[in-house]
């Protein structure tokens, strides 16, 4: 992990489309108003014939990526994540998720990390909606490189796919020969003290956690879930069998998300304790993105915390 | 020249199948169905181009049945066109059935979009009207939409996009039939003036009587005709046209005869 090395997985976004846009001409992308801050707008400078702005309307956005859809375009629909997803559920699920059209939808500033604009823009529950619509894929990138690749992947993959980018910098975790492989959770150090399960921004407190916990002799290993459905049933129950104890961290409600997934499959596959950290089913609130992070006990210093008790 | 005479026996048959689909479902949509029966007789015999024998041509005019309920209007007419075995109507909304309660794209030969929940048709027939000015394609793109339906918000950001992009290769048709479940239309939520409104969206706007197929039909050829922006054609029509009981009563919005009253409305529909 490069701490030196960081940007915002919006921005990787926005540089994966224009990537893609060269060398796919049925990708098309749509946006409500929000170009600038998506960072969409890269891929309409490039390709104006393209990308379609549909003003403040996200329900018509999502259904007219539909429309596209049908025609052979691979629509990337965006905006952020709390529009993306509670805004035009009932789009998504209707017109995208029970045909199984090929629609993206690239949902940025999702978490608490929006900041300052407070908690109407901030998505904790976006993963819990999409996870549970039949056909729909749920991609959560942690960096700059996992982004790259979910965009690439996500137009790889015939049917409806979410991916979920953040607003604040992050650290480059991988590099650009990182092999990701769609569905398959990546292990980082093979310590048996405990595991914390991630994902987005929180893989990067993760692992920062893991480097301090490793001076106490403490060894740790962090799981970054990029691929949140299907889930990796396998790293888990791994993890379980090898691993003292269970932790998982999202940028997200406990309910619904990734520590949920990860709940249904220990229930069944292999029963075992695990330690939801995450919003604790409440709203989050105004404030710089970094003092959020620590407001909500969302940091290296309250994972290892958890790990040590 | 279009036969009129066969285009009313086509629009009978369509209609007697409503009716006879419905009541061997024991439930389903016949008052909407009926309403929209001959702008759908009109769409399919005389307007659209599509292939039976290869119903995902990429070429093909594209139909947005919105108002999804009315999935008994547009299976009929898929079956009357050839796309749809007439026999396999009377499964509608059977277990074993591919003929879902409403209209399933990937289960139906010729149904171009999946619908069901309101207000959603006309974004994505702009959607597709989009795409085939992309592709330089010739298709075009037909939405039906209720009056009811027009009470949905989103159509109306979807009529700001198809002014917006100028989307002439895209027809929109209100079936004003004047009812929704809970009574009139201006009675629980008023859309009038409707042809206003969509004036005012950038349409260009044409009201029919909607059971009238020379008015159909001329109004098509205008809106194919007119370029630089959408047509919405309001088809003033008549709920549960043909079947006596039903005219008119917005009871028959969702509701299926018993025996009784079906053989009363076969006897309507000789």
């Amino acid at each position: 992990m490069d701490l030196n090395n960081k940007k915002a997985t919006r921005q990787s976004y926005g540089e994966a489309l224009v990537e893609l846009g060269k060398v796919n001409d049925k990708v098309v992308v749509l946006d409500a108003d929000l170009a600038g801050a998506t960072k969409t707008n890269m891929f309409s400078k490039e390709f104006p014939d393209r990308f379609f702005d549909m003003g403040i309307a996200e329900q018509d956005m999502i259904a007219t990526a539909a429309g596209f859809a049908t025609c052979g375009k691979i629509p990337f629909a965006s905006t952020f994540a709390v529009f993306a997803t509670g805004r035009v559920y009932d789009q998504i699920r209707n017109s995208i998720c029970y045909p199984n059209l090929n629609v993206k939808i690239g949902a940025t500033h999702a978490g608490i990390t929006v900041g300052e604009d407070g908690a109407t823009h901030q998505m904790l529950e976006d993963i819990n909606l999409m996870r549970g619509l039949p056909n729909m894929t749920v991609i959560s990138p942690a960096d700059d490189a996992e982004s790259r690749w979910a965009v690439n992947e996500a137009a790889k993959i015939e049917g409806p796919v979410y991916i979920r980018f953040g607003r604040a910098s992050t650290p480059a975790i991988y590099d650009e020969n990182t092999k990701f492989e769609f569905g398959k959770a990546i292990m980082h150090g093979d310590g048996e003290d405990a595991t914390v399960f991630a994902t987005g921004i929180m893989v990067a407190e993760a692992l920062k956690a893991q480097m301090a916990l490793k001076e106490e002799g403490i060894n740790i290993r962090v799981v970054d879930f990029h691929t949140i459905k299907p889930i990796d049933e396998e790293m888990i129950v791994k993890c379980a069998k090898e691993t003292k104890k269970l932790i998982s961290i999202e940028e997200h409600s406990v309910i619904g998300g990734l520590g949920s997934a990860i709940s249904e499959v220990l229930c069944e596959k292999y029963p075992a304790k695990l330690v939801r950290m995450g919003m604790k089913d409440c709203f989050g609130k105004s404030g710089p993105a970094g003092e959020l992070l620590k407001y909500y006990g969302l940091t290296e210093k309250e994972i290892a915390e958890e790990v040590r008790k | 020249m279009v036969d009129l005479e066969d285009l009313k026996l086509k629009a009978k048959n369509i209609r007697r199948n409503i009716v006879e689909m419905v009541y061997s479902a024991a439930s389903g949509h016949p008052g909407g169905s009926l309403s929209i029966a001959d702008v759908m007789t009109a769409l399919y015999f005389t307007e659209v181009n599509v292939d039976v024998n290869n119903p995902k041509d990429e070429n093909r005019d594209r139909v947005v049945l919105s108002k999804g309920h009315c999935s008994p209007a547009l299976y009929s007419s898929l079956a009357e066109k050839g796309f749809i075995p007439k026999e396999d109507l009377v499964t509608f909304r059977k277990t074993a059935s591919y003929l879902q309660g409403h209209p399933d794209m990937k289960k139906i030969p010729g149904v171009d979009m999946t619908s069901g929940s309101l207000g959603q048709g006309l974004s994505v027939a702009n959607g597709m009207a989009l795409a085939g000015k992309m592709d330089n394609k010739s298709y075009r793109v037909y939405a039906i939409l209720g009056d009811g339906e027009i009470q949905e918000g989103q159509v109306w950001e979807a009529a700001m996009t198809s002014s917006h992009y100028k989307l002439d290769n895209l027809c929109v048709i209100v079936d004003n039939n004047n009812l929704q479940i809970d009574g009139s239309v201006e009675d629980v939520m008023s859309p009038y003036p409707i042809d206003k409104k969509f004036e005012s969206f950038g349409f260009n706007v044409i009201v029919i009587d909607g059971h009238n197929f020379t008015e159909i039909m001329d109004a098509f050829k205008v809106a194919r005709e007119t370029k630089g922006k959408p047509t919405a054609i309001i088809a003033k029509t008549t709920k549960g046209k043909g079947v006596s009981f039903m005219e008119n009563k917005a009871g028959w919005h969702g509701k299926a005869p018993n025996e009784e009253e079906f053989k009363i409305a076969m006897e309507d529909l000789k």
